[in-house]
């Protein structure tokens, strides 16, 4: 299978490469999911448009009458970003074809946090998917709802506190592990799933372009930490986010048409398995998991290094690598 | 404009709604299929399927996601349609308030049905009757010649630039969707001409330039954004300055609409059948209408003064319609296809009842529940509420203001 074409730049060429979503919004000192926005517009290839579901990003850039975006933008609900762009794909299509906009190609972007993907969209993003609609879903993902002020979603890991998955006396925080989400989308068959970080701009941007250039839809699962919700430092948010890659408790792969496919940052750690760092070196940098450090709950962070060990094989088996 | 040759087909209402969509050169459809609407989705598949229209058609996973995609395409400058019922419309609630909220001239049928619990398939107002205050325009048809007609208005009265609001046309679930009636059909070129292409206003952007009202690449605009307690409040009351400009277009669309077809519905907002001398009156919505006017012929030959109001439009609320054709009549029986627990009466009565308040003198007014879930409404039944009318404009006494009728007890 002819595999998809990367896009090839320098430095220079991307510090050069016009803003699309701008500065002056109001995102939180050391947000990783404005940093994961930013980057991925500036991925675009041409004319674009963009819809956001309900949350941080949609609050922080559009408080009328200002605007953070330089292009097109939408929001309708909290669970339709997928929607958004299926009906917005559907429009260009046949407004082009009966010659009532400009015939070029206007690639469709979707952004959503993880409560609008992993959870309440999730069965918009199915649909949108298996209809087979020509549009980019970009997760940033921070784990948790942190709109609302902290919450746990179906993205937030095992043993993390939120205000809704407390660290008490009995529970040490959140119980269950995380949904495997771009798993879940690759089994759609869908043509281009990946995951990236925003501590590996250029892998994110690559990847963020690749999923605009192919037809059909796209996935790309970007991690974005959140210093309010993690309890972590505002100037470390890059810093925690390679932490996850070099622990492997958030890999980096992409999937065309199903067959994975290790990304550097991982494939390095992939093929020198010394250079991988024991989790509690990426967990010790969140307050989120302070509970989990005292000795009654030692046994979590065993599980939590047990299971990333465990999704860490059964990726390198998929990669055909293990 | 002369009126234009038409054909006559045998059609039953849900036929007739795919029918006038399929005229209307729509750009995207986004449908789910639910009792007793499925039948304007899949005719309308089918006209997809034979290559009979120039429709993106998106079969979606849910309701939700049909109105969404109808809101953002809409967004996008396409002309957009959905039809739902029952539960599906419930599901759409929410983004039913994006839809006007964002100003999209969204087109739906509402295929009339009673609401869970306990499930049942057959007609009544309830699911409709919920979606009152989410800014949507609600019409009704009371025939499937209506439905037809109503469709085709809708998108100009939607998509009308003093207006831009979505807009329902209700039909009631097998009383009308599963019945065969003869349809008039307007020629394919007439109804195209009289739709037009859809025209999106132009609208100040954030740098003060005026931009079409559309995501569109060369003038980007932020659609949906968050607004708080410093606008919020002045877009939502533009959005009811709106609704009072529909009032006029409704019946300016109406008008031109009849001069094609030759077909009036009253003034378009409400229809007053043998109303002008009568003392004693009903006011219903939808298909009962007919059954309504053959008990009123009844009456009339007899001799009583017996009229019917129908509301063609229920949002926006044809106040002064409603007031004018009911001052001097001495009792009016207010008929409700649904039912507001708790409430003061059923949905319709609320409306009537508050209208006429100003009235110097007030006919007598009473409410009575009736056909839901699709209970039959026979003539006698209609003719009983005529005889309660005719014995309170005797005594002028009201023995039971709120009633269900049609029904054990």
């Amino acid at each position: 299978m002819k595999r998809l074409s990367e896009w090839k730049f320098t430095s220079k060429e991307f510090a050069q490469t016009p803003e699309k979503f701008l500065s002056g919004h109001r995102a939180c000192a050391g947000c990783g999911p404005a940093i994961a926005l930013r980057l991925v517009m500036k991925a675009a290839r041409g004319p674009i448009i963009a819809t956001n579901s309900t949350g941080c990003m949609e609050v922080v850039s559009t408080i009328y009458p200002y605007t953070a975006w330089k292009i097109p933008w939408i929001h309708t609900a909290f669970e339709t970003a997928a929607a958004n762009a299926a009906g917005i794909e559907s429009a260009l299509k046949i407004l082009r074809k009966k010659g009532r906009i400009k015939d070029e190609q206007v690639d469709v972007v979707a952004f959503s946090g993880d409560g609008g993907t992993f959870d309440i969209g999730f069965q918009g993003l199915s649909g949108a998917v298996e209809r087979g609609h020509d549009f980019l879903y970009v997760l940033y993902d921070n784990e948790a709802y942190m709109n609302t002020g902290i919450q746990r979603s179906g993205g937030t890991p095992h043993g993390a506190w939120t205000t809704t998955s407390p660290a008490g006396k009995v529970i040490p925080g959140k119980a269950e592990y995380k949904k495997p989400i771009a798993d879940i989308m690759v089994a759609h068959y869908m043509p281009y799933v990946a995951t990236a970080s925003i501590s590996h701009w250029k892998d994110l941007v690559v990847k963020a372009r690749k999923g605009m250039e192919v037809n059909g839809p796209a996935f790309l699962h970007a991690f974005a930490p959140c210093p309010r919700g993690w309890r972590s430092e505002t100037a470390k948010s890059v810093e925690i986010a390679r932490l996850a890659v070099e622990t492997c408790v958030f890999p980096l792969w992409e999937a065309e048409y199903g067959e994975y496919k290790l990304s550097s940052p991982s494939k390095v750690i992939a093929l020198k398995p010394e250079r991988k760092k024991p989790v509690e070196v990426y967990l010790k940098t969140q307050g989120r998991f302070r509970h989990l450090f005292k000795p009654e709950n030692r046994h979590v962070l065993e599980d939590i290094q047990k299971e990333v060990d465990r999704r860490w094989q059964k990726l390198l088996k998929a990669c055909e690598i293990a | 404009m002369a009126k234009v040759e038409q054909e006559i087909v045998p059609l039953n209402g849900d036929n007739a709604v795919a029918y006038a969509v399929k005229q209307c050169d729509v750009d995207v459809v986004a449908a789910y299929p639910i009792t007793p609407q499925t039948i304007i989705v899949e005719k309308f598949s089918e006209y997809v399927a034979d290559g009979e229209v120039d429709t993106e058609f998106v079969c979606v996973e849910s309701e939700h996601t049909a109105m969404t995609c109808c809101i953002t395409a809409s967004a996008t400058g396409a002309r957009t349609f959905t039809a739902t019922a029952s539960a599906g419309l419930a599901l759409m609630h929410e983004m039913l308030g994006v839809a006007s909220g964002c100003r999209t001239p969204v087109v739906m049928s509402v295929v009339n049905r009673a609401l869970s619990a306990p499930i049942n398939i057959h007609c009544d107002h309830s699911d409709a009757m919920c979606e009152r205050d989410i800014g949507w325009i609600q019409l009704y048809a009371e025939n499937s010649q209506e439905a037809y007609d109503s469709i085709i208005q809708a998108f100009r009265i939607a998509e009308n630039l003093d207006v831009m609001l979505p807009t329902m046309v209700g039909l009631d679930g097998f009383v009308l969707s599963h019945t065969l009636e003869n349809v008039s059909i307007l020629p394919d070129e007439a109804v195209k001409k009289f739709v037009g292409t859809r025209q999106v206003p132009m609208v100040m952007n954030h740098q003060g330039k005026l931009v079409p009202f559309k995501l569109d690449p060369a003038n980007p605009l932020t659609i949906g954004p968050l607004d708080l307690q410093d606008y919020y409040f002045e877009h939502k009351r533009q959005q009811e300055e709106s609704m009072r400009k529909a009032l006029d277009v409704i019946k300016q669309v109406h008008d031109e609409y009849a001069k094609q077809s030759g077909r009036r519905y009253g003034n378009g907002l409400v229809e007053a059948y043998r109303l002008d001398d009568a003392e004693i009156a009903t006011i219903c919505i939808g298909s009962t209408a007919g059954t309504v006017k053959t008990v009123v012929d009844e009456l009339r030959e007899n001799g009583v003064k017996a009229g019917l109001l129908r509301m063609r439009a229920f949002r926006p609320l044809p106040v002064e319609d409603i007031v004018s054709n009911l001052s001097g009549k001495k009792a009016v029986a207010v008929m409700d296809r649904a039912c507001s627990f708790g409430g003061n009466g059923g949905p319709l009565f609320h409306e009537i009842r508050h209208a006429v308040y100003d009235l110097p003198s007030r006919p007598k007014l009473v409410n009575y529940i009736y056909g839901l879930g699709g209970r039959d409404t026979p003539p006698y039944m209609i003719d009983g509420i005529y005889k309660e009318l005719q014995k309170i404009a005797e005594t002028g006494e009201i023995e039971n203001k709120v009633q269900f009728i049609g029904l054990r007890e």
